[in-house]
């Protein structure tokens, strides 16, 4: 069978999965749409989680990253890791023992503002918006390459089953179509690289071959010939490459964990498991889950730059004829991703780090996750893989946002502050109402990438970081901290952060090279504005500190409500109060 | 708060506190601050600095969130303030 059938199979039969999974666990109460009914067990709610935090960024664009920073790709990979750590012990079993269903409804019971609760709607809906354009162009360049139909159809098709799924189910069916999602795109993201670690190693298990010997009999470790290779046409060496100074990457990594910890679609999950101790340790599985990838993704980001060296230059002087590249060469300079331009008119292709003489003008970073199998001539199915398990990360992602913000509007905003009195049945409707038209302004923006799309996951991630972290911390590990000192703390946090970002908007945003979110653009100039959020977070304590100093300590009831918290007996599912 | 609620929550911080030093000497220590010494050492093919960096660091992090959940589940049980089994 051709690429194409295979593709259209395996895109198709992952789609028909999550329907038929949609239709089994439809949800009837606000409950079960918000929280799946408190009803999930910790290695479910582990595997969901793995599949709503790992994006069409982790799946496409991370390894990617790292086969060109080498050691500097580290800050992605500790960073998105290691927040789980802070969030394990220092939100998720509070959080989830207070026992209500979104990010802001806490904020707001803490402080016992109306005015924190919306501060915290409004940056759960920035940052998820600007969070979820990258999915819709995650999905629709997964489709426009793969399947290849136009962009917009692809991007209108990935709407349509997140629409299904997500509106009719809820956190229910999202729950349970996240778990399918996550087996799909662990088993495509990890068979290539079995495959290609084998041949390349002999070691099928990507995380040691990394650390093998190459399999040509030369004896020599696969990273230090990776080294030589790089290093002989002039660029960085891979294993000690840094991503700027010492300090970007500081910041860098902290803001990355921070940002990770405070991500509200990330912690509304946690509501959805009967208890706290379920709660702590479906924190460990969904670190398991997602260590499985981003332990992986080195060794890709490894391999597929030496299998790309080794293509372009198959031994030293010996340049690939242009004529005779391969065809997976064609299919992507066919998408603008990849382009040659032949300098020296010699018919060859040279890849060097000297703008002068480098012929492969473009090499975009997204590619090498999605050519990688093609790159290492695996079967086609094992292509055919990937495109369902890059649409798996992009909409499982999508739909877990898309919920976080439904859920803010519908239950902070109507229920909470404007429509006291709405009925269950209507709050469950609004829900599916204002779910539907976050998908369509989501796929317009899709469609339509606003100036700011380059710098989303800056955005998404600093104002987590600088905003709904600390103020869920202080919350918790803070009885006294007042209203006013929260929400001056949040606003003074996101300020600065933001202020931050939008300075290098127009420095950041070249056009046409944001693709999922790129973050490059962002790293010539100084701090890189990902880095920025720690800085944000720190103005948010500091500020946050001085305004309790000033106007005062949280009243008795709040401090009490604190000490409630605080220790996991007399806790109940999630509900009303 | 009662004394020993109060208690129950000291050790829980200094438990955190415990595990928070783990996390930055894995990541930010090893991985970062100190990877050019560390990178003298190999560990098979892998620098060692580079390997906490890439691979180690989140092996480590996995190991300390389940030691976390394990270590609370038993202090929830010595302060008698474990959820009731529904």
């Amino acid at each position: 069978m051709d690429l194409k059938t295979l593709t259209y199979i395996a895109v198709f039969s992952s789609f028909g999965l999550y329907f038929a999974i949609a239709w089994w666990a439809r949800a009837s109460s606000t409950s079960e749409f918000y929280a799946a009914g408190g009803h999930v067990g910790p290695v479910a709610n582990g595997m969901a989680i793995g599949a709503d935090w790992m994006s069409a960024a982790s799946f496409i664009s991370m390894a990617g990253l790292i086969s060109f920073l080498g050691y500097g790709g580290s800050v992605f990979l500790m960073g998105w890791t290691g927040g789980y750590v802070l969030l394990a012990m220092l939100l998720a079993p509070y959080l989830r023992k207070h026992g209500k269903f979104t990010v802001p409804e806490f904020i707001g019971d803490r402080y016992y503002s109306k005015a924190a609760r919306i501060v915290a709607v409004a940056c759960l809906i920035i940052a998820s918006l600007t969070y979820i354009i990258g999915q819709m162009k995650g999905v629709g360049v997964a489709f426009s390459r793969f399947l290849e139909v136009d962009y917009g159809l692809g991007l209108g098709i990935g709407m349509g089953v997140v629409w299904v799924y997500a509106v009719m189910g809820g956190m229910k069916g999202i729950t349970y179509t996240q778990i399918a999602q996550y087996c799909v795109l662990i088993f495509a993201y990890t068979v290539p690289a079995v495959f290609i670690s084998l041949h390349l190693t002999g070691n099928p298990i990507p995380q040691l071959g990394l650390g093998s010997t190459m399999a040509d009999g030369s004896g020599v470790y696969l990273l230090d010939k990776l080294d030589l290779v790089v290093t002989d046409l002039g660029f960085k060496e891979y294993t000690t490459a840094k991503l700027g100074n010492g300090i970007n990457m500081f910041a860098y990594t902290l803001s990355l964990m921070i940002g990770t910890a405070g991500l509200p679609h990330v912690i509304m999950r946690f509501f959805t498991v009967p208890s706290v101790k379920a709660a702590r340790a479906s924190a460990g599985y969904a670190l398991v889950f997602i260590a499985l990838l981003y332990t992986v993704a080195p060794a890709v980001g490894a391999m597929a730059r030496m299998n790309l060296m080794n293509t372009i230059e198959p031994s030293p002087g010996q340049n690939l004829v242009y004529d005779e590249r391969p065809q997976w060469f064609k299919d992507w300079e066919k998408t603008g991703l990849l382009e040659f331009e032949d300098k020296n008119g010699d018919g060859k292709i040279q890849y060097t780090a000297d703008a002068e003489t480098n012929e492969m003008i473009k090499v975009d970073r997204d590619i090498m996750v999605l050519a990688n199998p093609a790159i290492a001539n695996l079967p086609n199915w094992v292509i055919a893989l990937v495109a369902a398990g890059g649409l798996a990360a992009a909409l499982s992602t999508a739909a877990g946002l898309l919920l976080a913000i439904s859920s803010s509007i519908s239950h902070d905003l109507m229920k909470g502050i404007l429509t006291p009195n709405i009925s269950e049945k209507n709050e469950l409707l609004s829900s599916r109402i204002v779910m539907t038209l976050a998908i369509l302004v989501s796929g317009y923006l899709g469609l339509n990438p606003p100036g700011f799309a380059a710098g989303t996951v800056a955005l998404a991630f600093g104002l987590a970081a600088s905003s709904i972290f600390p103020a869920l911390m202080m919350g918790i590990f803070s009885k006294k901290i007042s209203g006013h000192a929260a929400v001056a703390g949040m606003c003074s946090g996101i300020g600065v952060t933001m202020l931050y970002v939008f300075q290098h908007k127009g420095i950041m945003f070249i056009p046409g090279t944001a693709f999922l979110g790129d973050m490059e653009a962002n790293w010539f100039f100084g701090i890189s504005p990902n880095a920025f959020g720690v800085v944000g977070a720190i103005v948010n304590f500091t500020v946050a500190f001085i305004v309790s100093k000033i106007t005062g300590p949280a009243p008795k009831e709040i401090q009490q409500l604190v000490e409630n918290f605080r220790i996991p007996s007399g806790a109940g599912a999630a509900h009303h109060h | 708060m009662s004394t020993n609620n109060s208690s129950y929550w000291r050790e829980n911080l200094r438990l955190i506190f415990k595990c928070l030093i783990v996390w930055f000497v894995v990541s930010f220590g090893c991985g970062l601050l100190f990877v050019e010494e560390l990178n003298t050492i190999r560990l098979g093919g892998y620098k060692l600095g580079f390997w906490f960096a890439q691979q180690g660091s989140i092996y480590v992090f996995v190991a300390l969130v389940f030691y976390y959940s394990h270590a609370m589940n038993k202090l929830d049980a010595k302060y008698g303030v474990e959820e009731s089994e529904e």
